[in-house]
This record gives C-alpha cells, sequence and structure tokens, in this order.
C-alpha cells in the first residue's frame, strides 16, 4: 500500500506525459476534420478550374461577303433565292481570303479547320433572318474549332514537340495570327445548354442529357413518393405486429444497403428481358431509380410519421374519428414536410445514380433531345461518364462543365430540402 | 389507345364514379331526411365507387402491359410455318428482333417470310391494344354500375373504402418484398444458367480471368476462363485502402466533433463533411481518373515505382474519401448514444479526456462502430463508378496496391454495357459476379444491422 503523498507523487509524474498524449489526441481529431474538408475544397477547386471555361466558348471574327457570286447564285438572284445558296463556298472564300498567304491545298483544308462544321448552318440562319445581307460584307463573329478553342483558353502547351500536339506549328501560327489581330474572343457557349451530345466537342451540349434526367426523374418521383408514403403508413399506422410485417421491415432495411448496381441488374433482367420494355428509355430508368429510393423514402417517411405526437391520435379518436380518418386527416399533414424533405433528399440520390442506368443501357451516343418516355436518352451522371470517356482535351472542360451543372442542380435540391424543412418542419 | 391515355381515362372515368356514388347517396339523405339517416357521409359511397371501377381498371391495363410482349411474340412464332422456323434459340432470338423492328417500320427488309410476320405482329397487337382498351372500359364500366347499384342508406360505405384503403397501403408496402425477391430471381436464374456452363468450383476458385468466349467454334486463343479469384482480390484490395482511409478519418473526425468540438464548429463542420455523401459517385471517379491518378502515378515514378496509371491506390484513396462521411455520421450516432454517467464516472477517477474516449467510451460504442464500419465495407464492394472510371479492366493477381486490378463491379458493368446476348457464358458471368456480390453485400448487412441493434438494446 503506498502513501497518499507517494500516489501523488507517482500520478504527478505521468501527468506531462498524459497531458501530451491529450493534446496529440486533440491534434489527430482537427487533423481529421481538416483533411475531410481540404479534400471537400480541393475537390471542388479542381472541378471548377478545370470546367468554368466550358460555359465559353472561343469565336473568331471573319468578314464574310455574301454576294451573289460567293453564293454560287445567278447575278440576278433576289433574296427570295436565299434558300438556294452555298455557305460553304463563302466560309472557304472568306477564311482564304483572311489567311491569303496560305495556297497549297492540304494547307487550305487545314485551314477549314479553324471554324466549327457548324458554322455553315449558323449562317445559313443568320441569313435567312437578315436577307437583306445580300450583297454585302459583314463582320461576324462565328465558332471556333475545339482545337482553337483549347489553344484560346491556354489549354496547348505550344512548347512541347509538334508531334506530341493535335496542332500543328502551322496551325499554331494561325493561331496567333488571329490573337494578335484581336479576331479571337470567349463568347457565351450556348451550344452546350441547347444542344444534345456530339462527336465534336465545340457542338456537344448537356440538354439532351438534362431532358433526359428530368422524364427520369419524374417517373421515379410520381412512383415512389406515393408507394413510398403508402408503405410507411401501413408500416407505422396499420399494420399487425406479425411476421410478415417483420419479414418487409428487414426487406426494406436490406433493400437501402444493396449496392446501386445490382438494381441495375434488377432492371435488366426483369424489366427489360422479361417484361420487354425499351432500352436506353426514361421509363425504365425511372423504374429502376424508383425501386432504388423507395427504400429511402420509406424509412424517412416513417421517421416523420412516428415524429407526430401521439396525443393528436389520441385527441382525434377522442372525438370519434375513424383510424383510417386520424391518419388521413392528421397524421399525413403533419408529417408531410418531412416526407417531402426526404423524397427531395432521395431525388438528389437518384439525380447523381450512374451504374444501375449503365446497365440498362442509358449509355448510347444519342443526339436527340429525347421527347417522351420510351425515347433512347441518356441522363446527366452517364453524359458525364460518356464524356470523362473521349479522348479530346476539350471534353475534359465538359466534362467538368457537365459536372458544374449536375452539382449545381444538386445543391439546389439539398437546400430546398433544408429551406423546407425549415419553414414547415414542427418540434413537438 | 395507348396505356397511358387509358390510364387517364380510368381515372377519369373513376373520378366520375365518384360524383355519382355521392350524388345518389344523398338522393337517399335527401327523401330519408338528412345525411345523419346514412350509415356513412357521402363521400365515403362515392370513394367506395370508384375504387370498384379503378381497382379492375387498373389491373386489367397492369396485366396487359406485363404479358401484353410475351403473347406477341409466342402467336408470331406460331404464325411463322415450321419449316422457316430456325433450331437454335439464339436464332429465333434474332429472327423475331428483325420482325419487331420491321413491324415497328425501324428496319426495311425484302425477305417475304419477315414482311408477313412483321404485319401479322402489327395486326396482332393493334388487335390486342383495341381488346385492351374495350376490356378495360367495359370492366371499368360495370364496375361502377355493380357499386352504384349497391348504394343504400345501411351500406357501411366508409368502412368498406377504409378497408380497401389498407389493402392498397398493405399492397404498397410488399413492393419491398417483390423488389427483394426480383433481385434474387433475376440474378439467380442467369446465374444457375452460367454454372450450368462453368462449373461452381472453377469460378469460385480459379486464378484466370479472361472472358472473351469465342464467337466461332475454330477461332484460337479465346476459349474464355471464368476464374474470379482475380476479381475477389482486386475488390477487396481497393477496399481495404479505401478504409484505411475512411476508417482513422471518419473515426477521428466523429470522435472530435462529438466530445471537444463547439456546437458552432459542430454546425458548420458535420453538413460540410456530409456533402461528400452527396457528390455523385461519377464525379469522385472523373476527379481520381483525372487528378489522383496521375498526380499518384507521377510520385510513384519520382520515388522509382513503377505505378499504373490505374492503380488499386487512386481509385481505392478516392472511394475512401467518399466514405468517410458515412464512417463519420455512424459512428457520431453510436457515441453520443454512450450514457453521459460512464464519462462523468471516468473523469471522477482522474482520467483525462482522451483517456476517457479512449479507454471507456470507445469500449462502450464499438459495437456499434464496428457495425458502421461494416456497412461502409459493404458500401466500398459494391460501389461502381469509381472503379469503373479509375481502376482497370485487367484482371491481375497482385498485392501491389501501385498496379492496375479490377474488380467484380467493373466486370458487371464492362460484360453489360454493350450489346449482349443472352445465352453467352459472358453475359451470364455478370449476373454470377452480381449473385455474388448481392450475397457478400447481403451477408454483411445483415450482421452489421444485426450488431447495431444489440447495441442500441443494451443502452435503451
Amino acid at each position: 500500500m503506498n502513501s497518499p503523498s507517494e500516489n501523488a507523487a507517482l500520478v504527478n509524474a505521468g501527468l506531462q506525459r498524459r497531458y501530451r498524449a491529450e493534446a496529440r489526441f486533440k491534434w489527430y481529431g482537427r487533423l481529421a476534420i481538416v483533411f475531410g474538408l481540404l479534400v471537400l475544397a480541393l475537390l471542388f477547386v479542381d472541378i471548377f478550374r478545370k470546367g468554368h471555361l466550358a460555359f465559353f466558348q472561343t469565336q473568331v471574327q471573319m468578314e464574310v461577303e455574301f454576294s451573289t457570286d460567293r453564293l454560287g447564285l445567278p447575278n440576278t438572284a433576289t433574296q427570295a433565292d436565299l434558300e438556294e445558296a452555298d455557305l460553304n463556298r463563302a466560309l472557304r472564300e472568306a477564311l482564304f481570303e483572311r489567311f491569303p498567304a496560305v495556297t497549297g491545298r492540304s494547307e487550305r483544308r487545314d485551314l477549314l479547320g479553324i471554324v466549327s462544321q457548324s458554322v455553315v448552318y449558323e449562317l445559313e440562319d443568320s441569313l435567312a433572318e437578315n436577307p437583306d445581307w445580300l450583297g454585302t460584307t459583314q463582320t461576324l463573329w462565328l465558332t471556333a474549332d475545339d482545337e482553337v478553342d483549347m489553344y484560346h483558353k491556354g489549354n496547348v502547351d505550344t512548347e512541347v514537340d509538334e508531334s506530341l500536339r493535335r496542332q500543328s506549328d502551322q496551325e499554331i501560327g494561325w493561331f496567333r495570327q488571329l490573337e494578335s489581330a484581336g479576331a479571337m474572343r470567349l463568347g457565351f457557349n450556348a451550344y452546350f445548354f441547347t444542344s444534345g451530345d456530339s462527336r465534336e466537342p465545340e457542338q456537344a451540349g448537356i440538354l439532351g442529357a438534362a431532358v433526359g434526367s428530368l422524364l427520369t426523374l419524374v417517373v421515379t418521383l410520381l412512383l415512389s413518393f406515393p408507394i413510398g408514403v403508402a408503405a410507411a403508413l401501413y408500416l407505422e399506422e396499420f399494420a399487425p405486429r406479425n411476421r410478415l410485417t417483420q419479414v418487409i421491415e428487414v426487406n426494406i432495411n436490406n433493400l437501402a444497403a444493396v449496392p446501386s448496381i445490382i438494381f441495375g441488374l434488377l432492371g435488366l433482367a426483369i424489366f427489360i428481358n422479361f417484361f420487354g420494355m425499351p432500352r436506353s428509355a426514361p421509363l425504365v430508368g425511372g423504374l429502376v431509380l424508383a425501386v432504388m429510393t423507395l427504400p429511402t423514402i420509406i424509412i424517412s417517411s416513417r421517421s416523420s410519421i412516428k415524429a407526430v405526437p401521439p396525443s393528436i391520435r389520441e385527441a382525434a379518436l377522442g372525438v370519434g374519428a375513424s383510424h383510417t380518418q386520424t391518419v388521413l386527416h392528421h397524421v399525413l399533414p403533419l408529417a408531410m414536410p418531412g416526407m417531402l424533405t426526404g423524397s427531395i433528399i432521395g431525388m438528389a440520390r437518384a439525380l447523381g445514380e450512374t451504374a444501375p442506368l449503365l446497365m440498362i443501357g442509358m449509355v448510347a451516343f444519342i443526339v436527340d433531345v429525347p421527347q417522351t418516355l420510351t425515347d433512347s436518352s441518356t441522363v446527366l451522371p452517364v453524359q458525364i461518364y460518356l464524356w470523362a470517356d473521349s479522348p479530346e482535351r476539350a471534353f475534359v472542360e465538359k466534362t467538368s462543365g457537365a459536372i458544374l451543372v449536375l452539382l449545381a442542380f444538386l445543391i439546389s435540391m439539398n437546400s430546398a430540402a433544408v429551406i423546407l424543412r425549415k419553414k414547415l418542419e414542427r418540434r413537438w | 389507345m395507348g396505356a397511358s391515355s387509358l390510364l387517364i381515362l380510368v381515372l377519369l372515368l373513376s373520378g366520375v364514379g365518384f360524383f355519382l356514388g355521392r350524388t345518389r347517396s344523398r338522393q337517399f339523405a335527401n327523401n330519408l331526411g338528412g345525411v345523419r339517416h346514412l350509415h356513412s357521409l357521402p363521400s365515403y359511397y362515392g370513394t367506395m365507387v370508384a375504387y370498384w371501377g379503378a381497382i379492375p381498371g387498373l389491373l386489367v391495363i397492369l396485366l396487359w402491359l406485363g404479358f401484353e410482349d410475351l403473347v406477341v411474340r409466342q402467336l408470331t412464332l406460331l404464325s411463322l410455318p415450321a419449316s422457316a422456323l430456325p433450331t437454335d434459340t439464339a436464332e429465333v432470338e434474332l429472327l423475331l428482333a428483325q420482325i419487331d423492328n420491321v413491324a415497328s417500320g425501324m428496319l426495311g427488309t425484302s425477305d417475304p417470310l419477315v414482311i408477313n410476320a412483321a404485319e401479322y405482329t402489327q395486326r396482332v397487337e393493334d388487335i390486342g391494344r383495341s381488346w385492351m382498351t374495350g376490356m378495360t372500359v367495359v370492366l371499368v364500366l360495370i364496375g361502377l354500375g355493380l357499386a352504384v347499384k349497391r348504394i343504400h342508406p345501411e351500406l357501411a360505405a366508409r368502412n368498406e373504402s377504409e378497408f380497401t384503403f389498407r389493402a392498397v397501403l398493405m399492397a404498397c408496402s410488399m413492393i419491398a418484398i417483390l423488389t427483394t425477391l426480383g433481385i434474387v430471381l433475376s440474378v439467380l436464374f442467369e446465374s444457375l444458367r452460367f454454372f450450368s456452363q462453368i462449373s461452381f468450383w472453377e469460378f469460385i476458385t480459379g486464378t484466370h480471368w479472361s472472358p472473351q468466349t469465342a464467337i466461332r467454334a475454330d477461332q484460337v486463343g479465346a476459349s474464355g476462363s471464368f476464374g474470379a479469384v482475380p476479381l475477389f482480390v482486386g475488390t477487396l484490395q481497393i477496399s481495404l485502402v479505401a478504409m484505411c482511409v475512411a476508417v482513422p478519418v471518419g473515426l477521428m473526425s466523429a470522435i472530435y466533433l462529438a466530445e471537444y468540438a463547439s456546437p458552432r464548429l459542430r454546425g458548420i463542420a458535420k453538413p460540410l463533411l456530409e456533402v461528400l455523401a452527396g457528390i455523385p459517385t461519377v464525379v469522385y471517379g472523373f476527379f481520381a481518373a483525372l487528378t489522383v491518378a496521375p498526380a499518384i502515378r507521377n510520385w510513384g515514378e519520382q520515388l522509382g515505382f513503377a505505378t499504373s496509371s490505374e492503380s488499386a491506390l487512386a481509385a481505392g484513396l478516392v472511394m475512401g474519401i467518399m466514405i468517410i462521411p458515412f464512417v463519420s455520421s455512424l459512428s457520431d450516432d453510436v457515441i453520443n448514444a454512450v450514457p453521459q454517467s460512464l464519462r462523468d464516472g471516468s473523469f471522477a477517477l482522474g482520467a483525462t479526456q482522451s483517456e476517457t474516449i479512449r479507454r471507456v467510451i470507445i469500449p462502450a460504442a464499438l459495437p456499434g462502430i464496428v457495425g458502421g464500419i461494416l456497412l461502409a465495407v459493404s458500401r466500398a464492394i459494391g460501389e461502381t463508378m469509381i472503379v469503373v472510371m479509375a481502376a482497370g479492366l485487367a484482371a491481375n493477381l497482385t498485392a501491389n496496391p501501385l498496379e492496375s486490378v479490377t474488380t467484380v463491379t467493373v466486370q458487371i458493368v464492362t460484360l453489360l454495357v454493350g450489346d449482349q446476348e443472352f445465352d453467352s457464358a459472358k453475359t451470364l458471368a455478370a449476373f454470377a459476379l452480381g449473385l455474388v456480390l448481392f450475397i457478400v453485400t447481403l451477408i454483411l448487412n445483415i450482421i452489421a444491422l444485426w450488431v447495431v441493434n444489440r447495441y442500441r438494446e443494451q443502452y435503451e
């Protein structure tokens, strides 16, 4: 047995060491949090740095002459004949005039690559809008090819050897010439928001994927919200405590943790192969995502039903309401804000989901914007996956741009959920 | 009439039925001298009538949509002359697909057999559609009529409609069971077909994975071998890397937030960390493939290691980051569930805060933490997009995290994306892998949920 003073000495001897251990332990905790937040910041900064220029597109200034000669029209042509105009030729001549020193056949062909292939259609549209341009020369800003775009945005290392980059030294020379003449600028990239996918990065857009996502989510919401709420009501309010109820509950909890790709296999085997639904369709995608988010919605709906105090039920039953009336008239409206919040969060998860949709064929290259629930389509995350696989440097930027759009949607959905919860949820 | 407009029609008719039922019950009430002479409120009579119309109508539409395709295919097959019918099931599939495409106008053909069959298919479909429309409308009308005729003042319409309502709710909750059943059946059946071609032991213990099967019998080199061990090892390796990141970071941040942090810091840091869980996995995949993997390769090369650009390390690291909030919020919950009395007792004995945490709180919360980690492991194993984008395709059997490995989920995606035929071992292998994945994650989840529940009971 030690005397009290000996004990105190023993404790004091170890005290410094113990305090140091305490401080160290606290620092481990701080470091862990800092690490997590740092990675989050790094992720956002990295994506933003790569992607914010995707919303802008390099344009080059050209003087395009719309004379009857250049348009390949007879001299007597009037504004009514503009549909026959050969704008390819007008564009070609404009480019050759801009670079008079270029004379070789193959070099001239390379020269055409400065502007996007879509420029001809742009010219067609502007000419149709302004028929009085006939016979005049207009100074126009035309969409540049993705190679020019990458050069202008500083993504091309001009120091490395010609063979290691996609642009030849000669082309870089042309780009410099345009840049120093002030004939190159960054304009708003309308294609990115108004068109579907394309093999040409400068013409590729996210509209098709965004509409596909919207259609898919509509199906998911229409199926999973009512069914989820109904199931939650049954399990919380009506279900007898028996074997079957137990089995259902265990099932729901397990389904919530099943890997999402398994739901894709389910969709492929059951919906597509057995029921013969169309591949790549938002309908099937929505079904698969509905089945996937259902457990989440049921679980969150149940917890918001649980949060309604029993006194409300007792009061309703006390004034003579039937059980069903109590639930429908009192419990459900009070639990609704919580259910909505849970569903919005579930929808946000469904919006970001990729793997199960790969299984049901929503990975096809689709140019058109889908119109109906059975059109072939893709969704935003899958579009990101497809673009991330493309070799062109310009698609890295598009991918990051699409990610920014997707994250913007997710953040607004989640903030909507938070605001809704703050505004509507009652604390009892 | 299309299924969706028919659906709207059924709902409209039921709506009309609601008003009919309500008006009819009110007529009864007026004759008797007031609503109080009815068993139920008039709207319950309306609801009852609407159910009588809507439920048979919806059932018919559902059944029709589900089995239309099967029936049409069978009828088309029967209509073909026996001599023209290929003996091979794969060729039958091909022929049917062709007929289908011609019938819907997506494909042109000059083969009279196909044209005839396509016309037949088209006709059968048209007849089917009009039958569906007719049957549905007639059934709905009969239901509504019968229900309206049933109305009289003593009818317990409220009890009936409430009973139906509960039955509908119950049916909705049964969908969870149906889903599980669907998953098990779809994965199991295709897997059984796979195991009838490839032996189960070869699949589970074989060390060579190269799923390319020969298209022609005389083709060289592509016999296909389905030893899945490299995939299992690769999956475990990447998951291990992920857990090495997620468990210490997640656990320590949970401890700090629960035990040390001021409410203000907690209010800011906790939601921010949870943002990590809300980021879509495809974004992590992109981050892993384009930012983390090249960085790791550069560092590896500077240090003199041969590093693959699709190293297991890169995919694992990013996956770990994704799982941090998962571990931290689950641990946070269980740490908060540890009763304050345990902390107070430890402090009273003179322990410092970190000693209390390490010697008292963690041991007390251990079952819950282990449960959370098991759930996190199951999530890491089933994670798809990060590994599809950042891990490799080649099935190497290696323990070196700097080399490229492939995982179960990557192989499922590679085998199933693109064109497939449903009897080749290659496609079926994906379902066998899916079965393994489902069983493993299910076992992990069941253990984890069991552990967490046991733990909860302990302190409640």
